[in-house]
């Protein structure tokens, strides 16, 4: 049904095409007169660290900012976008990292919103439905279109919102970090539908933080850094080595082990025991047990109840059965607040909502919890120290400690998080997803900073989706699946091949 | 040493502060050059009998009861909340001074202390609605504005009460350190509010907690605490205000005091800089833009504009302050001067 997959044309004409476009914030110069050419029938990876432009760059291609200087053209013709419509109307559509689609409305509905075709004023409505159905059936969907948006998973809203970004007869496609909350098989489906619609002839700007999938997919590969273009390359020409290098500026040991020896506190008493721990609708049975000095890893498809269970031992919700023991302590802690008294500390995946409070300073983003334990009586000036001596020791990079944390790389407000929690000095540190979303360096660093916390003492609990991550980080892996504690992985043992065995043990 | 670092701290406050009223601070000097130049004797202030009088001091004392009800209004507009009730609570403090004091025999002092208890338990109530039952605030503390009035109406029996009292009078009409009282009042409902918020970690609760909720709680600050504090003390300057109107005219009168003082204080906020949205809060520029529109009001009557239509030009110049600092219009200026940076480089 669909057109043969036709070879990327690397000779194609360019269906857009920007010239040295510059934008300046303020102080920072975001964008630096970057080039950058989106050829008929390519996905084009925009690779870059945090901070290095690449939103800035997209945002100007369609119209959410106004570059300062630069020219873009579409097809071979001088635009300039003011507004995301007027670029949706020159064909090229965005998809953004978070759905931004209405949940309570259905497919359909959501596919024709703000452009539904009408009659005498009415919204015929057989039409909408039809239109979407055939969207759908483009991207090689079978789903009913008149279900409910927030009935379907993540990944199917991001189709929809994909269906709904080509239904203005798109020929540019922007998909802004599309697979950071897909699991596998769901990537692999995005990948299905990315590939077909090059094979239609549309040009794909794709940007990720996941390496593989950059090789898996793309034909071409743009790398920017500090707002500069640094590099344009054939994807099959361009080694993963010298990709990371070019995007962090310097050589990067990629296999560089950061889980060296094997821990020694493998009997000591455990500081965070939870026993069958489980809550309604959300874990039927958890057991994890960590101790100082240890990183205990939570691995498991999205939806196995990692989250959950981070939420369950945090308190941000209560568990209904099951015992919690903190320190020998029977606890039972009804908000966040109780659990950071007995020297628990999480960063929630969701750093966005769930993390920074983002009009407050850096400085106040990270005195913010220890100011709410409430216990310190600091002045002043030892808290600006405090706040600084974290900025250098986690290489967060802001003007100053007084600059708004929203106007940060999300690698830096990571770190402030961090940060936040360490001036606790927490004897339970939760990292849920720590390293979302951030740049190979900032990853880097932020893994080498919880193995030195682990080395100093700290009982952490890593999450991440990450298989690679969790094999490095972690002395010892608890496997969930479908909301139980199925496994539990130690030492030697842990290898991506061992946790993906009992990810999906008994499953067939 | 540390009072070098403390001196720092402050200046830090200040720049900002000034940075986040500027707007506000722009249009009352405007406001008031314009009045050195068509108003006669407007700068004029005269000492007699240890007290101030002139045209600055009538628009300070008139502007403090809106400023303090601003006050607390900016606290509860940082949560990302509002208290519509602050009106109906001047009419309930009133009527509890005055009933006490007149149909009770009760001494001023007893009086004065069961309106601001009242005040203070009203404001509780706002804030146990907002944290316990979650209502939205818009909604909790409309149930006192409506209520509230009928309340004050049962407590005066529907009647005004006056009365000669001079110890309470004294709080609308007397003069403390040269000022008329209110304004002596104002100081200090400003001071204790920006000693309570800048001094100790409660004001970066409060900015934490209207910018992001769930992150907040997430971080261990006690939200529900936060809330409840800010309704109340919201409550305790509706209370203040209230001693200071019935002072003022010498009586309890359940159906006008305070009437859409409300709206008044919730103007100042926004003139003030402080987003409805919540987050960052500039008490000191509620305070500007409480006076800011006194000094309006005084302008307007100063050049016979009559008290009908004086509310539209004084729209004009509010509207002309708000579009000032919306991000539309911030967008605007930054154009502006980038133009002409570019042309003069």
């Amino acid at each position: 049904m669909s057109a043969p997959p036709i070879e990327p044309r690397l000779d194609a004409p360019a269906l857009l095409k920007a010239e040295c476009m510059s934008k300046r914030f303020g102080p920072v110069q975001a964008l630096d007169r970057v080039d950058f050419e989106l050829r008929a029938g390519e996905v084009h990876a925009l690779m870059g660290e945090n901070g290095a432009g690449k939103s800035t760059l997209i945002k100007c291609l369609t119209g959410v900012h106004r570059p300062d200087s630069g020219r873009i053209y579409r097809g071979g013709r001088a635009i300039a976008p003011a507004s995301p419509r007027q670029a949706e109307r020159e064909g090229i559509s965005t998809v953004y990292q978070e759905v931004n689609l209405i949940p309570h409305l259905s497919i359909a509905e959501n596919i024709a919103l703000g452009r539904e075709p009408t009659k005498w004023g009415r919204i015929c409505w057989g039409q909408v439905r039809r239109r979407a159905q055939s969207a759908l059936d483009r991207l090689g969907l079978g789903i009913d279109v008149s279900r409910e948006l927030s009935s379907c998973s993540i990944a199917i809203q991001q189709l929809v919102a994909i269906a709904r970004a080509l239904d203005v007869d798109a020929r540019v496609l922007i998909l802004d970090e599309p697979t950071s909350s897909l699991d596998r098989s769901e990537v692999a489906r995005l990948f299905d539908v990315m590939q077909r619609l090059r094979g239609q002839g549309l040009g794909i700007l794709f940007v990720t933080h996941f390496l593989d999938q950059v090789y898996a997919i793309s034909d071409r590969i743009s790398v920017l850094r500090d707002g500069r273009l640094v590099g344009v390359h054939a994807a099959s020409e361009l080694p993963r080595q010298e990709l990371v290098s070019l995007m962090v500026g310097r050589e990067l040991d990629l296999v560089e082990p950061v889980r060296s020896e094997v821990d020694s506190t493998r009997d000591a008493e455990p500081v965070l025991c939870a026993r069958a721990l489980s809550r309604r609708g959300s874990i039927e049975h958890a057991d994890i047990q960590v101790a100082s000095g240890e990183t205990v890893g939570l691995a498991g498809l999205l939806g196995s109840g990692r989250t959950e269970t981070a939420r369950l031992l945090f308190g941000v919700e209560q568990f209904e059965r099951g015992e919690l023991l903190i320190g020998g302590h029977s606890v039972h802690f009804r908000t966040p607040r109780q659990a950071i008294r007995m020297g628990l500390a999480m960063t929630p995946e969701n750093r966005k909502d769930h993390g920074i409070i983002p009009s407050l300073s850096v400085r106040e983003n990270i005195e913010l919890a220890l100011r709410a334990r409430g216990r310190s009586r600091l002045t002043g000036a030892q808290r600006r120290a405090l706040a600084e001596r974290f900025i250098r020791m986690l290489n967060i990079r802001t003007p100053t400690p007084e600059t708004p944390v929203s106007s940060l790389s999300g690698g830096n407000q990571q770190k402030v998080l961090l940060a936040r929690w360490l001036a606790t000095e927490p004897r339970v540190l939760i990292l849920d997803e720590p390293t979302r979303g951030i740049d190979v360096a900032a990853k880097a660093e932020i893994l080498r900073e919880i193995d030195e916390l682990r080395r100093q003492g700290m009982a952490i609990i890593f999450i991440s989706s990450e298989l690679e991550e969790v094999v490095k980080a972690c002395g010892r892996v608890v496997v969930l699946r479908d909301r139980r504690t199925v496994a539990e992985l130690t030492g030697e043992r842990i290898t991506e091949q061992s946790v993906l065995h009992a990810i999906a043990e008994h499953h067939d | 040493m540390p009072l070098q670092s403390t001196m720092i701290e402050l200046s830090r406050h200040i720049v900002r502060t000034l940075l986040g009223i500027k707007w506000a601070l722009l249009a009352l000097a405007l406001l008031l050059a314009f009045n050195a130049i068509f108003t006669d004797n407007f700068f004029e202030i005269r000492f007699q009998d240890g007290h101030l009088y002139g045209t600055l001091i009538d628009i300070l004392n008139h502007g403090s009861k809106v400023a303090i009800v601003a006050v607390g209004m900016t606290l509860v507009i940082a949560t990302a909340g509002v208290d519509l009730s602050v009106g109906a609570i001047v009419a309930i403090s009133g009527a509890v001074a005055a009933s006490l004091l007149v149909e009770r025999g009760a001494p001023w002092y007893v009086a004065i202390v069961a309106a601001l208890v009242t005040s203070l338990a009203l404001g509780l109530w706002n804030g146990a609605l907002v944290v316990w039952l979650r209502l939205q605030p818009i909604v909790a503390t409309l149930i006192l504005m409506v209520a509230g009035r009928g309340v004050a109406q049962l407590i005066t029996d529907g009647r005004i009460i006056t009365f000669e009292d001079s110890h309470l009078a004294w709080f609308g009409n007397g003069a403390l350190f040269a000022l008329p009282v209110p304004v002596t009042m104002l100081a200090l409902v400003a001071g204790v509010g920006a000693l309570l918020t800048r001094r100790t970690a409660l004001g970066m609760f409060i900015e934490s907690v209207g910018d992001n909720e769930q992150a907040s709680r997430l971080a261990g600050v006690p939200d529900r605490a936060v809330k409840l504090f800010v309704y109340t003390f919201c409550g305790l300057c509706a209370g203040i205000a209230g001693i200071i109107e019935c002072s003022y005219i010498k009586a309890a009168d359940a159906n006008n005091a305070g009437q859409l003082l409300e709206l008044d204080a919730i103007l100042a906020v926004v003139i003030g800089g402080t987003s409805l949205m919540g987050g960052r809060f500039f008490i000191l520029g509620s305070i500007v833009g409480a006076l800011l529109m006194q000094a309006l009001t005084k302008t307007l009557y100063m050049l016979d504009v009559s008290a009908d239509i004086a509310p539209a030009p004084k729209a004009i110049a509010v509207v002309l302050v708000c579009l000032l600092q919306s991000p539309a219009g911030r967008e605007l200026i930054a154009r502006w001067r980038s133009r002409r940076r570019g042309g003069s480089a």
